[in-house]
């Protein structure tokens, strides 16, 4: 009760450059171990580092989008170390001259209002590889297709005062990368993930109390745990009478706990020098203003420019433009029908509630623009129901298969034929007599009945409006 | 005819008059250095490789350039793809590069052909090549008595006449300091001349690549095709490039050359002060006219150099960690022990100490001290030598303070003995400048060499006083005895 939680974070955003930071070879996630590797990437004897400056665009729009100041001349470090994942024996970063210094996220609080939260700096650096050590017996695997992945690696002020706080920090980084095409965001290829500085004071207290450093957290749920896990340690500990001791921990989402990693793993002097290698890469004026010409529209005008182009209510609008995934699904979608409000409203309910089910993105989901939109389309021309279409849409979503596709399949095309109708209602009305009658003496309720045994019949294809004013027909 | 002791241009003319085809000088050069393996200037031959070359040189003879069919051999820390590349190293003796280095290919691309790879001190450490794991090299001159350092094993076989040329590289004096020991001619150009893409670094900052050769001339004509800006290194310079050949015999009446008052020349051997004076008389009878020049922060030198290539070198040397590549270690306990015991078996005491040096000079509580603080050394070094260059054209300084000494002689007890030996060459590596380091007679039968150190970007004009020096000279004609090494 009596103490105050203050964090800071250290976010890694890998840059969704083609190539990577100092080679030519391929970013792209998840291809065989090692195929995205060259000279350069393994570190062999002679090869230098070159630059590729679309990692430096990124970091200067990221950098012009919080209002930093931009260093137009940067200067890299080595940060010296051994580990088998990182080829050089160092890694290529910046110390003392970031890109990005300065500038400020807003983030929205559970109550509605706004925190600023400083940002220190940012700064451009190249990720490591990955160390496999489950998957040969008495053997560790190294692959280096991560490494040389460009990253930004931006540190907030230790200014967040709860774990909600962190995730709503991590949530405005995420949507800001990615609205900037500065990073794919995907949290759970590492494309964005971030350590947690954590420490308590007692409320009042000027001194900042000890801290522990989270180490690479990969999702928002897990940022919200670690840290209120390490919270709790904390006040126990001094509670406890006990001190905190400034470490590394590493956090556990299966047993939900955080814990010190090995001293080895973190105990170095890194002894950082200028990297003699790389020439300063300076960035000219006319490239900056290249970048301010191409700025990439943000959340809020986004939302302004749906309700008016797509006439959208300001509710639809801010959600569909809330995040940079769904608000360019939308917009590919549109360009294919008429109907806006309606491809909104599937985007925002039926489609969102799957999504959230998975815990994945819409890029990343089966579903494609084209699909969707001839769904609706397929909807808005009465080729189907709304009801056909919802289990049309579970078939694209788990096979991502064309509706055209699956209606042809299950032939799911709606019945609106007034004669095909008629019959079936005339076999209806045959079959039931009893009901005929009670319908026929005052029991209206039992209308109901009568279109549910018609879907039935035609397993839900007959258009309803047909079906309801044939049966009045037939029934009076 | 003997191809012997021949340059380049020499076996230029016996190429193109059918003197010789391309396959019989390779096959004699490959003779040649096998009748002469005693000198243990080649760590690897490139035996089949070279003579297939040959053949396919004689069979489009047409297209022959200057260095069409002509023998070369490279120093060990050139990449050179799929021919073992060791820098004289054990970590690194079982290396096949998969490509090669720019300055490599450029010389293969012209039509040369490489015959081996030259033995060299362990990574380039050292100034007497007595750091390689592969075992010293006799200076040709003299049995028993380094080559000098670190490109010994270049230094020697064109000094033994069995290739024209060979490449080198300079971090500290690596090029000149053996060209003299050797008598020969060896050039270090500007930083940045060169792509470093390929070379195996030492110290980033500092190393440089060069040719050795029997003459300047030579020299302008290898350092022509090495040279270029190669986007592979952003450290390469972007520049126009002349032609070096087409200045060498420019008349140097009225040009000024400067003396360094600091470098106290008259506590020299009094021999090596006496060749210096005779290639001075030589100068001014050629229209010379020499200014003394200070250097107040040349005292620095050394010290500032082994503060930063170490540190250099610390992190440079970090990938050989037996992980990916070079030796590992049988039957590692843990990771920690693969690092250790990989890496102590397979560097050689000179590189693990330059490693400590360089670990101590950067470490937390130290850097400001020591590389910072050497890094300012170092700037203050290379505002000398333009206040200098504002009044002097070249300058000249002896290449080495002595001759080639017996193996074992130097630095076994003090290393600081043995660095000392790089007093003259180090500053040029400091201050990025271009120097040429061309035989001026002998001390004792043994060779010794004059450096002259040009501005930024004037190869041309140190080669030009090099080759005017060699058209009014015979020093780089004289050719050692070597009736001991068989």
């Amino acid at each position: 009760m009596t103490w105050e939680t203050v964090i800071g974070l250290e976010a890694h955003v890998q840059l969704s450059t083609k190539t990577k930071l100092f080679s030519r070879a391929s970013t792209t996630f998840g291809q065989s171990p090692n195929t995205n590797v060259n000279l350069i990437d393994c570190g062999l004897p002679g090869v230098l580092p070159s630059v590729n400056k679309e990692a430096f665009y990124k970091a200067i729009r990221f950098g012009m989008a919080v209002g930093s100041q931009i260093n137009q001349t940067s200067v890299f470090d080595r940060k010296n170390y051994f580990y088998p994942d990182l080829p050089k024996g160092y890694q290529i970063t910046q110390m003392d001259l970031p890109i990005v210094l300065g500038g400020t996220i807003d983030i929205e609080l559970e109550d509605g209002t706004n925190k600023t939260i400083n940002i220190t700096r940012a700064h451009l650096e190249e990720d490591a590889g990955k160390s496999i050590h489950d998957e040969f017996e008495g053997y560790s695997a190294i692959d280096l297709n991560r490494a040389g992945t460009p990253l930004l690696e931006i540190v907030s002020e230790p200014e967040l005062s709860n774990a909600k706080e962190a995730v709503a920090y991590m949530k405005a980084l995420h949507q800001l990368v990615t609205f900037l095409d500065v990073s794919d965001g995907n949290m759970s290829q590492g494309s964005l993930r971030c350590d947690a500085n954590v420490s308590i004071r007692k409320i009042g207290d000027p001194i900042l109390g000890t801290r522990t450093e989270i180490k690479n957290i990969n999702s928002f749920r897990f940022i919200e745990k670690a840290i209120n896990f390490e919270i709790k340690r904390q006040i126990k500990q001094l509670e406890k009478g006990e001190s905190v001791t400034q470490e590394t921990r590493l956090y556990d989402s299966i047993k939900d706990e955080t814990r010190p990693m090995r001293s080895k793993e973190f105990a170095n002097d890194y002894r950082y020098f200028p990297e003699p290698d790389l020439l300063p890469v300076v960035i000219s004026d006319k490239e900056m203003q290249d970048i301010r010409d191409n700025f990439p529209e943000l959340p809020k005008d986004k939302e302004l420019r749906f309700a008016s182009e797509f006439g959208l209510t300001s509710y639809d609008s801010k959600i569909l433009a809330s995040s940079k995934a769904m608000a360019d699904f939308f917009e590919s979608s549109a360009q294919e029908l008429k109907n806006y409000s309606l491809l909104a409203n599937w985007l925002i309910g039926e489609i969102s509630a799957f999504l959230n089910k998975d815990n994945v993105e819409i890029h990343e989901s089966k579903l494609t623009p084209l699909n969707l939109a001839m769904l609706i389309n397929r909807i808005d021309d009465q080729t189907i129901s709304g009801k056909i279409a919802k289990s049309i849409f579970e078939e694209m979503y788990s096979s991502g298969k064309t509706p055209d596709e699956i209606i042809d399949d299950q032939g799911l095309q709606q019945i609106s034929d007034d004669g095909e109708i008629e019959k079936i209602i005339n076999s209806v009305i045959k079959g039931n007599p009893t009901q005929v009658e009670g319908y026929k003496n005052g029991k209206d309720k039992l209308f109901g009945f009568f279109v549910g045994q018609v879907m039935k019949e035609t397993q839900g294809k007959a258009n309803p409006q047909v079906v309801n004013e044939l049966l009045k027909k037939k029934l009076s | 005819m003997s191809i012997q002791f021949k340059s380049i241009l020499e076996l230029r003319a016996m190429l193109d008059t059918k003197a010789i085809s391309a396959e019989e000088l390779t096959k004699e050069t490959l003779q040649l250095a096998s009748k002469l393996e005693a000198l243990n200037c080649f760590v690897t031959m490139n035996k089949e490789a070279s003579i297939k070359k040959a053949i396919e040189i004689d069979q489009n003879a047409a297209k022959n350039s200057v260095l069409s069919g002509i023998p070369l051999g490279q120093k060990d820390l050139f990449c050179t793809e799929g021919l073992r590349t060791t820098c004289s190293s054990k970590i690194l003796s079982n290396f096949i590069p998969p490509y090669s280095a720019t300055a490599v290919s450029n010389l293969e691309a012209a039509g040369s052909i490489t015959i081996g790879k030259t033995n060299m001190d362990e990574f380039a450490m050292g100034s007497s090549n007595e750091t390689s794991f592969f075992g010293n090299v006799h200076n040709p001159w003299k049995k028993g008595y380094v080559p000098g350092g670190s490109s010994g094993g270049s230094a020697a076989s064109v000094a033994a006449g069995i290739i024209p040329a060979a490449t080198g590289t300079d971090t500290g004096g690596s090029i000149r300091q053996p060209a003299a020991h050797c008598g020969i001619t060896g050039i270090k150009p500007t930083y940045g001349r060169v792509s470093r893409w390929g070379m195996i670094a030492f110290a980033s900052s500092l190393d440089q690549a060069g040719p050795l050769a029997r003459t300047a001339e030579d020299c302008a004509i290898l350092l022509n095709i090495m040279s270029g800006h190669d986007p592979k290194d952003t450290t390469s310079l972007d520049v126009e490039s002349h032609d070096l050949t087409q200045s060498l015999n420019k008349s140097l009446k009225g040009l000024k050359f400067g003396i360094v008052k600091e470098f106290n020349l008259g506590d020299l051997d009094t021999e090596v002060q006496k060749r210096f004076e005779d290639s001075k008389v030589l100068y001014e009878s050629l229209g010379v006219e020499f200014v003394e020049v200070s250097l107040p922060n040349i005292s620095a030198s050394v010290p500032t150099y082994y503060s930063i290539a170490p540190a250099e070198c610390s992190s440079n040397l970090s990938r050989f960690d037996g992980i990916k590549f070079g030796h590992r270690t049988e039957q590692p306990k843990d990771l920690a022990d693969l690092y250790i015991k990989s890496r102590s078996e397979g560097f050689g005491d000179e590189v693990k100490r330059r490693i400590l040096i360089g670990t101590y000079a950067l470490s937390a509580g130290y850097y400001d001290a020591y590389y910072k603080k050497a890094q300012q050394v170092r700037r203050l070094i290379k505002n000398d030598f333009e206040n200098a260059f504002n009044s002097v054209d070249l300058i000249m300084t002896p290449t080495s303070p002595n001759t080639a000494f017996g193996f074992g002689s130097k630095g076994s007890q003090n290393p600081v003995e043995l660095y000392l030996e790089d007093l003259f060459t180090i500053s040029a590596n400091l201050a990025g400048l271009p120097a040429i380091s061309i035989p001026h007679g002998t001390v004792s039968s043994l060779p010794v060499g004059l450096q002259l150190i040009g501005n930024f970007l004037r190869e041309d004009q140190i080669l030009n006083a090099g080759h005017i020096f060699q058209q009014h000279s015979e020093f780089h004609l004289m050719k050692p005895n070597m009736e001991d090494f068989g």
